[in-house]
């Protein structure tokens, strides 16, 4: 058989009624307690946009007051009321915003929002499985996650505020209720919803590692699997093993709090008064606890996005991915990395010398498997015949932004520089364009690449690539002045730089990015536009394979049912990256290899 | 049925849900890994409160050990078909289950006797620790009592004909789990606490 014949099987016509089912769901097992990994990955996803929004609008509110101290918008105090006394914004609720700016972000946008969205919606149609190892457990991480998102949004609304000694959650800010207005109520609130944020996470990433190791189809290999199914399973990996230790941390923490005990306490006073009757003890173990999380939660935000950008530029560069095996084991190499490096976090807190310099030693390796994936990533572009759908353009922009924060990262990953460096504006600037930026970028990506799979519909290309060109520019703008700042000694987490005599001369530069990030903020609502207008009324997808790709996802019908696939479910004969072999654009998973077909990839 | 798990799986030997089961394990373990540490690191630094454990927390563990015994002897009869074994083995497991809960809790009674606060102003985190890092084995033996209870009840039912043993052979696999979990707790409080 030849691959013409089969490869043409392929290009058919939408077999748009293949995707009806028999039984009937109801709107509420359909839509709401939907077991349907697709759903699920559909309610991360738009949950995620929501406190993605969220989230930013915090971002445009503090960098207002950074951008301009002295001046008052009495608008501000009509919608935030005693939050922006006299049009300005309090310190307190300063405080407030960049705490839950982070928290949402790191946790509720770039971890459910990335990993419960493509994790849920990937796996199974990739692997060739009809759902998730326990479509149940899948639904209930995601009303945890919901749950999680109530709690943490009812905390904006207390009357003492939000948790506000950053998302970290040192003690005493977290421990002891007297320490400031958002160490109250706000802080219950923020534990709870934590909490129930691991419970999510947990039972999700469960879920992928035994869909990813049991479920597979007929011939699909561990090495035949895509690269971003490889990423989702090192990142689910990661959260099982991180986030128990972070709970076991929070509920020491909750014991401190609530219970009289002193495991973060140490001796201390709240306004002239002893806080602790009984014996000290160590705010550092708090830190170790978290951080054992918190470097591991770097690589859960950023895997995904590596993993899905690995798949989309090998399907628009019509090439194979460079170095299949060196990106799976530079995927390993982080892995394992990421949980031995924790204590750069901690340079400063008094660290052994000795324990410091292994840990700078263990951190810069890290540079090691990230070179490895730009070069691969870089070459599998060389001589690509490229084609720049807004899905690609996010995708190179990734490796562009991983480039620029990665190498910030060995500069801070040096005790000596990092000592200098600690909570300046450098740190703001490097974790924001390597972690956030770059994981966003990785998440934009996966939406405009996957959008017709999940709604049968394109996103616009125009709005794309205006959205592509802004949002990259004002990243940089945004954030490459502040490495200077950061240099200059500017510390992060300042409520107004307006009075110290040193940081007058970044006046200017301050009101600069604070004014890009209201219009990358602004464009980013164009994008949202752009999402839910073409849920509805976008360009309707009329072939399988839009982006002409090998993975078994475009073998389904165009708006495929719950089980995935009408038929059989197909079987693989071979990797996912023949693109431009033996004179053939490009040879889908599930064709079997013919018998003058080269060896090599 | 479209969603039927098992259809992807019937080639491989480990059933889906013992992979989730086993998975599960493994961030238990972490959890415990990090209490532990955290205990360590506290016990370097000052102020650390050295007491006797409890003789009744060894009473707890043989109860424990010998509960794992009789859940292994459950699954080997539901295997064997011998219904009426098999619900002997898994009630005796379950009542162990509630004595070695009891047992625990007694255990934190004989240390506020000894004058041993566990949390409160008077506390020391030696004391704190013992306390959180057992309440959270306890919790894990709670979840293990109420599957161990549902799947008695379920045993006892007139439907129940043993022809699917994969709710025991997973409830087994956890008890043994949150058992070694406990010895290694055990030996860990005693020996380096």
């Amino acid at each position: 058989m030849s691959h013409e014949a089969a490869l043409h099987n392929h290009e058919g016509q939408g077999h748009d009624d293949h995707g009806h089912h028999e039984h009937h769901d109801t709107f509420l097992t359909k839509y709401v307690f939907s077991q349907d990994h697709k759903m699920i990955a559909k309610q991360f996803l738009i949950t995620g946009m929501v406190w993605a929004v969220l989230g930013g609008l915090m971002s445009v509110l503090f960098r207002l007051q950074l951008g301009y101290p002295d001046a008052s918008f009495p608008w501000l105090e009509s919608i935030l009321g005693k939050w922006a006394k006299g049009g300005q914004i309090t310190p307190e609720a300063y405080y407030a915003l960049v705490t839950t700016h982070g928290t949402v972000l790191v946790f509720f946008v770039l971890t459910a929002g990335l990993s419960g969205t493509f994790a849920n919606f990937l796996i199974p149609l990739q692997i060739g499985a009809r759902d998730m190892a326990s479509p149940f457990l899948n639904m209930l991480s995601y009303w945890f996650f919901f749950t999680a998102s109530i709690v943490m949004l009812s905390s904006l609304f207390v009357e003492t505020g939000p948790f506000s000694g950053g998302w970290t959650a040192y003690p005493p800010l977290s421990a002891l209720h007297d320490a400031s207005p958002g160490s109250k109520s706000g802080m219950d609130l923020w534990i709870i919803a934590m909490a129930l944020f691991v419970v999510s996470s947990l039972l999700g990433g469960l879920n992928y590692i035994a869909t990813i190791l049991n479920m597979r189809t007929k011939g699909m290999s561990m090495t035949r699997l895509p690269l971003t199914i490889w990423a989702l399973f090192f990142t689910a990996v990661l959260g099982v093993l991180s986030f128990p230790v972070l709970l076991s941390g929070m509920i020491l923490l909750i014991f401190d709090r609530n219970f009289g005990t002193s495991f973060y306490l140490s001796d201390i006073y709240v306004n002239g008064v002893g806080a602790l009757s009984n014996e000290g003890g160590s705010a550092i173990l708090f830190q170790h606890l978290f951080w054992f999380l918190g470097h591991p939660e770097v690589y859960i935000i950023l895997l995904p996005a590596m993993g899905m950008v690995s798949e989309i530029m090998s399907v628009n560069s019509r090439k194979p991915i460079f170095g299949y095996m060196a990106m799976l084991g530079s995927l390993f190499a982080i892995a394992i990395l990421a949980f031995l490096v924790w204590a750069h976090h901690m340079f400063v807190t008094g660290l052994n010398p000795f324990l410091g310099s292994v840990f700078v030693l263990l951190t810069l390796l890290i540079a090691v498997p990230s070179a490895i994936k730009v070069f691969n990533w870089l070459t599998t572009l060389w001589r690509g015949n490229i084609r720049f759908t807004p899905g690609m353009l996010f995708a190179i922009g990734f490796v562009s932004l991983f480039i620029s924060g990665g190498l910030t990262g060995i500069w801070l990953g040096n005790a000596a520089l990092d000592i200098y460096l600690h909570d300046s504006y450098f740190v703001v600037a490097h974790f924001h364009i390597v972690m956030g930026v770059a994981s966003m970028f990785g998440m934009f990506a996966g939406v405009y690449h996957w959008f017709p799979k999940m709604y049968g519909r394109y996103l616009n290309n125009s709005l794309g690539y205006i959205h592509f060109w802004i949002t990259i520019a004002g990243a940089y703008m945004i954030f490459w002045p502040m490495h200077y700042q950061g240099l200059a000694g500017m510390p992060r987490r300042y409520f107004d730089f307006s009075i110290w005599e040193s940081f007058k001369q970044f006046a200017e530069l301050n009101r600069f990015i604070s004014t890009v990030a209201m219009i990358v903020f602004a464009v980013q609502i164009l994008f949202l536009i752009n999402f839910f207008y073409s849920i509805f009324k976008g360009r309707k997808v009329t072939v399988l394979n839009p982006w002409e790709s090998n993975t078994l996802e475009w073998t389904t019908p165009i708006r495929p049912g719950h089980g995935n696939w009408p038929g059989e479910i197909p079987e693989v004969h071979r990797w996912p990256y023949d693109y431009g072999k033996d004179g053939h654009d490009f040879i889908p998973q599930d064709v079997p290899v013919g018998a003058d077909e080269t060896d090599t990839h | 049925m479209a969603t039927d798990v098992k259809t992807g799986a019937e080639k491989n030997k480990i059933h889906p849900y013992k992979m989730v089961l086993y998975a599960g394990l493994g961030s238990i373990v972490m959890m415990f890994a990090g209490l532990t540490s955290a205990y360590i690191v506290k016990k370097s630094q000052a102020n650390w409160l050295d007491f006797e454990l409890p003789n009744v927390f060894l009473i707890s563990t043989f109860v424990i050990l010998l509960s794992s015994f009789t859940i292994q002897m459950a699954v080997k009869k539901a295997k064997e078909g011998l219904q009426n074994q098999y619900r002997g083995f898994l009630s005796v497991t379950a009542i162990l289950g509630v004595v070695f809960m009891i047992l625990q809790l007694q255990g934190f009674m004989a240390l506020q006797t000894n004058n041993i606060a566990l949390t409160g102003p008077r506390s020391n985190s030696a004391a704190s620790f013992l306390f959180v890092i057992t309440l959270l084995h306890l919790f894990h033996v709670l979840g293990g009592v109420l599957a161990l209870i549902g799947v008695s009840f379920k045993s006892f039912s007139a439907k129940n004909n043993l022809e699917n043993t994969l709710p025991v052979q997973l409830l087994s696999t956890y008890w043994h789990f949150v058992d070694i979990l406990w010895i290694y707790l055990f030996v860990f409080l005693h020996w380096i606490g």
